[in-house]
């Protein structure tokens, strides 16, 4: 009896799951989807603490409730921290995975070895190696983001690295081989600690080599593993809700990595074993070339002849905070009638979908929100494209030079547009270290300066421009 | 233990994740993100049945801060999911719900 209602629960959560994220479809229902997240989250820690084989309770409420003190506040970042929150619960997610399935083990061998069947040792044992691989991964991953001193940002690469990472991981593999022939063995505990260290090595080696362009992908990836872990603590519990609700982030960190590696035109070995972001060298190009630096006076001058304004955000409006005068500048274009869209490149920002969390946070419409496959099209109509702090993702380059190293990447066509403005904070060439060739094109001006003041002082000039008539 | 219906279910569910997830808004991948993270913290559901059985306490222990690394994501990733989606306006500050 009691099993047949935990069993329903658990079956109307997994439903509750999968309508969940159906809500998230679009934005207008997408809140009904977090209720039944909630309502299905509810119902299992209901259906699980009245298991008749749960009798202690006071460490159960201790933990629910410092799980409150911790998350509430994690929950109230700002949003440019966004990525890194969501790494560090990565991190929670596969800590939590590996913590279980090391206690299931060590509670398992105690019982006699016929508990651990071979099946159930290999899902015990991809339990703890995905765990604490997302562990001490999405740690790294979560450190590169902040910008915590002691985690190199640039990616380090050493020689034999890839050889290195994987002889690690075949030592692991082999260890729990071993474990899983023979899991009543003397040293098979110890094997298996051998694994968790094992793991939460390779973990933190797999994300160094990782620049920061390449952190959307690689947050995607570990979601995925988090997910992948949940599953195989289904298969190790037999409870059918974690296999559903595992498998559901699986497939979601899997579909969003691979719209990511697609949108720069890279495989996923490529990401994680290729230490993409280093400094490329830089191309012995023969002439000299140069910007053509414009003023904000005279970039408000052209900005209010247009009929169509669009805007390229990249990560470094973020990073300037500058989304609230974005905000300002296209409410200064609306009440003059232009047309103003966003153009939104998928691995803008460093996770998915971080610039439209940026723009909607500053109060811009989402329906002026436009993916690079839509606006790309409309690119030479556009009269004006005002690049804000993006720089591969628009770069010609990917579209016209061979040799470059983003070539082959879809880019949103700033270079189409009948003028280009771009703010960049400085000379300097990118994150992926590559000279941008729209930054040299005739009908670019560059305005040189931090995102907010430049876009601040446009906006300073189209106010008070129109006051004057 | 009959290893074919879990397996079956996790292939099910996969194709079932692959569909739905497809068809999310390409604007919402952010907040898709800590929902899916969010729903992946159900492994609290292994975390109570370790803390909370007759065991030895270490074992407990092992529990304990699973359910409380758990329970944190489930709390802050609800709670930032939809606060994220609450920006997600269709016009005008002030006027838009999203429903």
């Amino acid at each position: 009896m009691m099993y047949g209602v935990s069993q329903l629960g658990y079956l109307v959560a997994s439903a509750l799951f999968i309508f969940a994220l159906h809500w998230m479809n679009t934005p207008t229902t997408a809140r009904k989807g977090v209720y039944a997240g909630v309502a299905g989250t509810a119902m299992a820690v209901v259906v699980t603490w009245a298991e008749p084989s749960v009798v202690h309770h006071l460490w159960i409420i201790l933990a629910i409730v410092a799980g409150f003190i911790v998350g509430v506040p994690l929950s109230r970042v700002p949003l440019t921290a966004v990525p890194q929150r969501t790494a560090l619960s990565h991190a929670f997610g596969g800590a939590a995975a590996g913590l279980v399935g090391t206690a299931e083990f060590y509670l398992r061998l105690s019982e006699g070895a016929e508990a651990l069947s071979p099946f159930r040792m290999v899902a015990l044992l991809a339990e703890v190696l995905l765990g604490y691989v997302t562990l001490t991964g999405s740690l790294m991953a979560a450190g590169k983001l902040q910008e915590v001193k002691w985690v190199p940002q640039r990616p380090v690469t050493y020689p034999f690295q890839n050889v290195a990472n994987l002889t690690l991981l075949g030592i692991g593999i082999a260890l729990g081989v071993a474990i899983t022939l023979q899991p009543a063995a003397s040293w098979a505990p110890l094997a298996f600690a051998g694994v968790i260290v094992l793991s939460l090595l390779f973990g933190i080696l797999l994300i160094i080599p990782i620049g920061g362009a390449d952190m959307p992908t690689v947050i995607a990836i570990l979601n995925s593993y988090a997910g992948l872990s949940a599953v195989a603590m289904g298969f190790v519990l037999d409870n059918k809700l974690l296999i559903t609700a595992g498998a559901l982030d699986g497939s979601s960190g899997l579909i969003l990595a691979i719209i990511m590696c697609k949108a720069m035109n890279r495989s996923f070995t490529n990401v994680l074993f290729g230490a993409f972001g280093q400094v490329q060298q830089a191309k012995a190009s023969g002439e000299e070339q140069v910007y053509k630096a414009e003023t904000p006076e005279g970039a408000a001058q052209v900005l209010e002849q247009a009929n169509l304004v669009v805007i390229v955000p990249g990560y470094g409006m973020a990073v300037a905070q500058a989304q609230h005068k974005v905000r300002e500048l296209y409410d200064q274009l609306k009440k003059r009638g232009i047309t103003v869209k966003f153009a939104i490149h998928p691995v803008a920002g460093r996770m998915p979908g971080h610039m439209n969390v940026l723009l909607a946070e500053a109060d811009v419409p989402y329906t002026d929100l436009v993916e690079m496959d839509e606006i790309n099209p409309d690119m030479p109509q556009a009269d004006v494209a005002l690049v804000v702090c993006a720089n591969d993702v628009v770069n010609p380059a990917a579209r016209t030079d061979k040799t470059s190293p983003i070539y082959g990447m879809p880019i949103i066509d700033a270079d189409k547009a009948r003028s280009v403005f771009a703010i960049k904070r400085s000379k300097n060439p990118g994150f992926a270290g590559i000279d941008n060739q729209l930054y040299f094109s005739d009908r670019t001006w560059m305005l040189f300066g931090d995102a907010k003041n430049v876009i601040g002082e446009l906006v300073k000039q189209l106010a008070g421009g129109s006051g004057m008539h | 233990m009959d290893i074919w219906p879990t397996v079956y279910v996790f292939v099910l569910a996969s194709f079932i994740g692959l569909g739905v997830i497809r068809r999310v808004s390409r604007l919402l991948y952010t907040p898709l993100m800590s929902l899916t993270n969010a729903i992946s913290a159900i492994a609290v559901v292994g975390s109570i049945l370790v803390t909370g059985g007759d065991y030895p306490t270490r074992i407990r222990l092992l529990g304990a801060i699973a359910l409380f690394a758990s329970m944190t994501n489930i709390v802050s990733g609800f709670l930032i999911t939809d606060r994220m989606l609450k920006m997600f306006k269709t016009d005008k500050r002030g006027e838009g719900k999203p429903t």
